[in-house]
């Protein structure tokens, strides 16, 4: 390996080797999401239990950004490994084993080995069949919960869950306090797990696959197996992020594996700004929380707005909120 | 024996009449995904349509059920020519993932126009008269709808088949699925070319939504509903072929009302197991070119 310092360098190689090693470091925007989530804490008493839910499917949109954002793997099934992670928790919370954090990392785990095995098998195509696949893996696990109803409870849901307060001290209430600072906690963890799958070399070469394959085949990296590792890993934040939403509502239905599950979450990315990290972050308060609104306006004309705003992103405004505002930056330093 | 006969038999008869529902829907999209490479999630959206237009000129202008028919597919058409010039025109050629989630926004418009305009119950088709009750056929009753629904399902493939192998218009989409490139160099107008099929596929999903509403009930979420199964279709088939979503639609037909007759507690998941199993087999579906 070549020492990648900047001893030697002079100009504006020395810039950008510098741009390049500086690159993975903590920058002070990146603060911005905690300090907000932390002041909506106290900002917005009569919202924890509906912060909770955005903290949880921001986990799950980031998951879904590592396999679409940065390695190139449109999926339509993401929603397998949320409901897998949901129904371990729900289950084990609804037969007698009722710590969160166990559940959660059962959770994980089944997510991870669901994704690993449908991985094997998915990952071997590409565009329209892999989306079919994908789709496809989804709908299986769909029809099993359904069918399956001595577990799972069937198309009535899983009921009865009991979880018992984090380290025996801080109850799950009705207000969500709980629920709010708990999945925070743990966006927090998964945030700097994703994070530093992204600034990894690992993370480079998977967006090295997204950008051009059978270059990368060409100069001798592990292809098919990167995939499968980066799909594991984020079925198993799916996972963990089913599992928060089934502690914090005590209810699973068959809808945590639903195909709509999957497009909404993909609308909330795009809304962001896919591939970016952060999109999740920006993308999925501003869906939920204006669902939250309208839908209690009126909840029919909900998915007719959203969908042509999802048209008018992707034709008019690339990348999603952060897209724009990245280009609106862009303008201004070229002036 | 005659038992296990009369059941083949009915499960044939269903399956086959369920797969060319399956075929006329799905064709369209792997034409323009052969075509175009692309990526249409909504194509189903068109279906709904067609089946809406069918029930709802029936239902309440009271129209004869050909001339309901028609109309539904002229709409559809017009309905898919607007979109193609509008949106779908920007996307060609572009990143999948783009035309993924532009269809995507498309389902979801989709779903919420429906529930406005028609609200959140599904509706039913009330097939004329002469279309009711069942017909006998070698000492046996087939459901006279259904039978009506192979005979059209069967003359409409043949005159598809006919027309991609006979006609100027087949010949040049064949020459396109196959290199557009070269086609374009020989002065085919691919643009327009692809207008036509985007509009033909269009109106086949229409004739089958509207013709299929028994099989696959027009609600609101029925593109999202449905979606699997014209993947199935298209995926199992090979990208770009016309054969290939046959022999697919009548795998899933088939095999869907055998399991669902056979052994209803486990469902569809047969059907899904098979997809994943032909497809581990060969990636490219049953049909699909090998470049």
């Amino acid at each position: 390996m070549t020492d990648l310092s900047s001893r030697d360098l002079t100009g504006d190689r020395k810039a950008v080797v510098d741009a390049f090693a500086r690159r993975h470091r903590f920058k002070w925007y990146e603060a911005i999401p905690w300090i907000a989530a932390a002041a909506c804490y106290f900002l917005f008493e009569n919202y924890h239990a509906l912060g909770a839910q955005i903290f949880a499917t921001i986990l799950f949109a980031l998951s879904l950004d590592l396999l679409i954002g940065f390695a190139g793997i449109v999926t339509l099934g993401h929603a397998a490994f949320f409901g897998v992670g949901a129904y371990a928790a729900g289950v084990m919370a609804a037969n007698g084993w009722h710590e969160p954090f166990s559940e959660v990392l059962v959770a994980a785990v089944l997510a991870a080995g669901v994704g690993f095995a449908s991985g094997l098998i998915v990952l071997r195509t590409t565009g329209l069949t892999l989306l079919m696949q994908t789709l496809v893996v989804a709908a299986l696990l769909q029809e099993l919960a359904n069918k399956w109803s001595s577990v799972t409870g069937g198309s009535d849901g899983l009921l009865g869950m009991k979880i018992d307060p984090i380290f025996g001290l801080y109850r799950f209430d009705l207000f969500g306090d709980t629920a709010y600072v708990y999945c925070l906690a743990v966006l927090f963890v998964g945030w700097l797990l994703a994070r530093n799958i992204v600034y990894s070399s690992f993370g480079r070469s998977l967006t090295g696959i997204r950008e051009n394959t059978n270059r990368m085949h060409a100069i001798g990296a592990p292809v098919d197996r990167r995939k499968i590792v980066i799909y594991t890993i984020s079925a198993a934040l799916a996972g963990v992020s089913g599992a928060l939403i089934a502690q914090t509502t005590a209810l699973v239905g068959l809808n945590t594996l639903a195909l709509s599950k999957s497009g909404e979450l993909i609308i909330m990315l795009v809304i962001g700004g896919i591939g970016r990290l952060y999109g999740a972050f920006i993308g999925v308060p501003l869906y939920m929380i204006a669902q939250d609104r309208f839908s209690q306006i009126d909840p029919i004309y909900w998915y007719f707005w959203i969908g042509l705003f999802m048209i008018f992103v992707v034709v008019f405004a690339r990348g999603g909120v952060l897209g724009v505002f990245e280009r609106f930056l862009q303008r201004r330093r070229s002036r | 024996m005659s038992e296990f006969l009369s059941i083949a038999i009915s499960i044939l008869f269903h399956g086959l009449a369920m797969a060319m529902v399956l075929y006329l829907i799905s064709v369209g999209l792997s034409v323009t995904m052969g075509l175009m490479g692309f990526v249409n999630l909504a194509h189903g959206a068109f279906a709904m349509a067609g089946g809406y237009t069918l029930v709802i000129l029936m239902k309440q202008q009271n129209l004869p059920f050909g001339v309901a028919l028609i109309a539904a597919i002229v709409i559809c058409v017009i309905l898919s020519l607007i979109l193609e010039r509008l949106l779908y025109r920007r996307l060609y050629g572009g990143d999948e993932l783009d035309q993924v989630l532009m269809t995507m926004g498309l389902i979801f418009a989709s779903v919420g126009a429906a529930t406005y305009l028609f609200g959140p119950v599904s509706q039913s088709l009330e097939p004329p008269a002469v279309l009711r009750g069942q017909l006998n056929f070698l000492g046996r009753d087939f459901p006279t709808y259904r039978s009506f629904l192979i005979l059209c399902g069967a003359l409409l493939v043949t005159a598809l088949w006919l027309g991609l192998e006979r006609t100027r218009f087949g010949a040049q989409i064949r020459a396109s699925v196959d290199n557009l490139r070269m086609a374009q160099t020989l002065g085919i107008n691919t643009s327009r070319l692809f207008t036509a099929a985007f509009a033909l596929g269009s109106g086949l999903a229409a004739l089958g939504g509207g013709l299929g509403a028994d099989f696959l009930n027009v609600g609101p979420n029925y593109a999202l509903e449905y979606l699997v199964y014209f993947l199935i279709v298209v995926a199992v088939g090979g990208l770009g072929s016309i054969r290939g979503p046959f022999v697919a639609a009548l795998i899933v037909g088939v095999s869907d009302t055998a399991f669902k007759y056979l052994a209803p507690q486990y469902g569809a998941f047969f059907i899904y197991a098979i997809t994943m199993a032909i497809l581990l087999w060969r990636p490219r579906g049953l049909f699909g070119q090998s470049a």
